[in-house]
């Protein structure tokens, strides 16, 4: 099962550039949730502040409260298990080169230490079929390296690699953005059905498809959270002028 | 006024297209050129070698320790399995040292004292010459043992292994992109277990290539074993005695006066060099085969 996320009063910054100021918000669980906003507004950094990426970054900072569930991620919690709970898919596809695709989608469990070979099969089938990438990969899963696919199959690689850890949370930032319209729409298909599992942040520049996937959306602009609701509210009767500006493409 | 703005990039193309052959030409002469430049030494070394050493090569010479003076025949068997073994010690000693420091180098301590102090050991011990190396391994284990041993002269080879392979393996540990360790820590994975799994493993090719470049230079040292494996004419595997080695009995040979032993000195560096030949092979095609299609 998904479980809610409470954002109060996050900070973050990439040394002394404030890159996120004040956000607020609730994403309920077992919903869709899109993150849109100009390009540089700070949607990467948020959702990475959501499974403690942030602070990867030698000159990352981050202060304020995310619970996810009733758990502080902050205080109460390792980094290493809070990414666990938090599955992410990054901007760019970053499948790990050396490794085949099956080794790949099996990472996850692996370094986990987890060994059995029936569930592992079981689980690379079911998380590639799952991100729509089966059918092309089948007869190669242990012949070929990550890296020899397109971009596009590396981004669903990458969405397969992270579902088979099976986390509650599913951070995916612009994980269409690489795509023809074909696989984006069983990416946005596999979305829907994640839902009934899963809590989906997703990061995206085609409004469209937030309208389509997301129950509510949130707006960014400059490191602030300028507006965040339901996504049909947002799209058709914003309440700040700045998302109306968006979303009718007088900027951004 | 039209037809001379039509001529004049005309002209200047078919100039463009004879520079650009031009450059093309030469920069492909100049480069195969270079190639055979490199490879005409090892392969004049080569030839020299099999011309001067292959028809003293035969069963006896693999299989039989040196004769006594005055005799003729005996071999190098005793020193090529002494090569073996120190080679062995070395690797043992020096490849997981070396790694070791290269990791902790570029992936916990990088831009720290240690790490920094690391680096310019490593720089300096790679500039220590061999009979230096040597004459310190002597001071230090022999004699304290009171004894020349194959344990000695193996920790002499395995401390020349670890700078090189420390810093091949700190460069290419900074070559995996940030965008594949992200990947692995995304998942919940351990640092300590990113990197052994993700990191290293994705550097493995040229940590291996580190590797095999270390090896290959100390498999040809002498200086370093002169006063710690000292040579032995006949066989021996304990790491607690003397031990010969292939270049210690190439110089014996060599500067002896006789003409049979400077035949076997000339075969025994051709086996020396086979050896090393071999063995980079073969721990490049192991490594090798498990590289998938398509990896980088
Ligand atoms: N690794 C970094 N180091 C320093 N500054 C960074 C880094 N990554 C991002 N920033 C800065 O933080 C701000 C927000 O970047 P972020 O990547 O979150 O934007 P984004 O909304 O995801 O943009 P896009 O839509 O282009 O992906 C930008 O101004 C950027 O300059
Ligand atoms: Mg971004």
């Amino acid at each position: 099962m998904g479980v809610g996320i409470e954002v109060s009063e996050l900070n973050a910054w990439y040394g002394s550039n404030h890159t996120l100021q004040n956000i607020n918000l609730r994403i309920p669980a077992n919903h869709a949730t899109a993150l849109i906003g100009p390009s540089g507004c700070g949607k990467s950094t948020f959702v990475r502040c959501l499974n403690r990426m942030h602070e990867t970054n030698p000159v990352g900072r981050v202060t304020g409260s995310v619970l996810i569930g009733q758990l502080d991620i902050y205080t109460q919690a390792s980094p290493v298990e809070i990414r666990r709970r938090v599955g992410m898919v990054f901007q760019r596809p970053n499948p790990f080169p050396t490794m085949s695709i099956y080794d790949n989608v099996a990472s996850g469990l692996r370094l986990n230490g987890y060994r059995n070979r029936v569930v592992l099969d079981e689980v690379v089938q079911r998380s590639l079929e799952q991100a729509a990438l089966w059918e092309e990969v089948k007869d190669d899963l242990k012949k070929k390296s990550g890296a020899s696919l397109s971009g596009g199959q590396q981004q669903r690689l990458c969405i397969a690699r992270a579902l088979a850890v099976d986390p509650e949370v599913m951070l995916m930032d612009e994980p269409a953005s690489a795509l023809d319209p074909v696989s984006t729409a069983k990416i946005e298909d596999l979305i829907f059905q994640l839902k009934s599992q899963y809590t989906i942040v997703i990061v995206t520049h085609n409004m469209q498809q937030a309208a389509r996937v997301a129950e509510n959306t949130g707006f960014f602009l400059n490191g602030r959270l300028v507006e965040f609701d339901a996504t049909h509210k947002i799209f058709t009767n914003p309440r700040d002028k700045r998302t109306e500006d968006y979303i009718t493409g007088r900027f951004g | 006024m039209a037809a001379r703005e039509l001529r004049a990039p005309r002209r200047l193309r078919s100039s463009n297209r004879i520079r650009r052959m031009l450059a093309n030409h030469l920069a492909t002469t100049a480069a195969v050129a270079s190639t055979i430049l490199v490879m005409a030494p090892l392969v004049a070394i080569f030839f020299y070698l099999l011309y001067k050493g292959a028809s003293s090569l035969n069963l006896a010479f693999f299989t039989r320790p040196p004769a006594p003076v005055g005799e003729t025949g005996g071999g190098m068997g005793n020193a090529i399995l002494g090569s073996a073994i120190l080679l062995g010690i070395a690797s043992a000693l020096g490849v997981p040292i070396g790694i070791a420091a290269g990791i902790y180098v570029a992936e916990f301590g990088r831009g720290g004292r240690l790490a920094n102090t690391i680096r310019f050991t490593a720089d300096v011990l790679n500039g220590v010459p061999s009979i230096v190396m040597g004459v310190s391994v002597y001071a230090l284990i022999v004699l304290p043992q009171k004894h020349f041993s194959a344990f000695s002269g193996g920790v002499a080879l395995g401390i020349m292994m670890i700078p090189t392979i420390t810093r091949t393996t700190e460069e290419m540990l900074l070559m995996v992109p940030l965008s594949v360790r992200e990947a692995a820590l995304g998942l919940g994975v351990p640092r300590w277990r990113s990197v052994l799994s993700i990191t290293l493993r994705t550097a493995s090719p040229g940590v291996i290539t580190g590797c095999m470049l270390a090896f290959a230079r100390v498999a040809g040292e002498t200086a370093p074993l002169l006063f710690t494996a000292f040579g032995n004419q006949f066989w021996s595997t304990s790491i607690n005695q003397p031990i010969a080695a292939l270049p210690l009995q190439i110089f014996v040979y060599a500067t002896s006066p006789y003409d049979d032993w400077h035949r076997l000195a000339w075969a025994g560096s051709l086996v020396l060099i086979l050896l090393i030949v071999v063995s980079v092979g073969l721990v490049r095609y192991v490594a090798g085969r498990g590289v998938l299609r398509g990896a980088s």
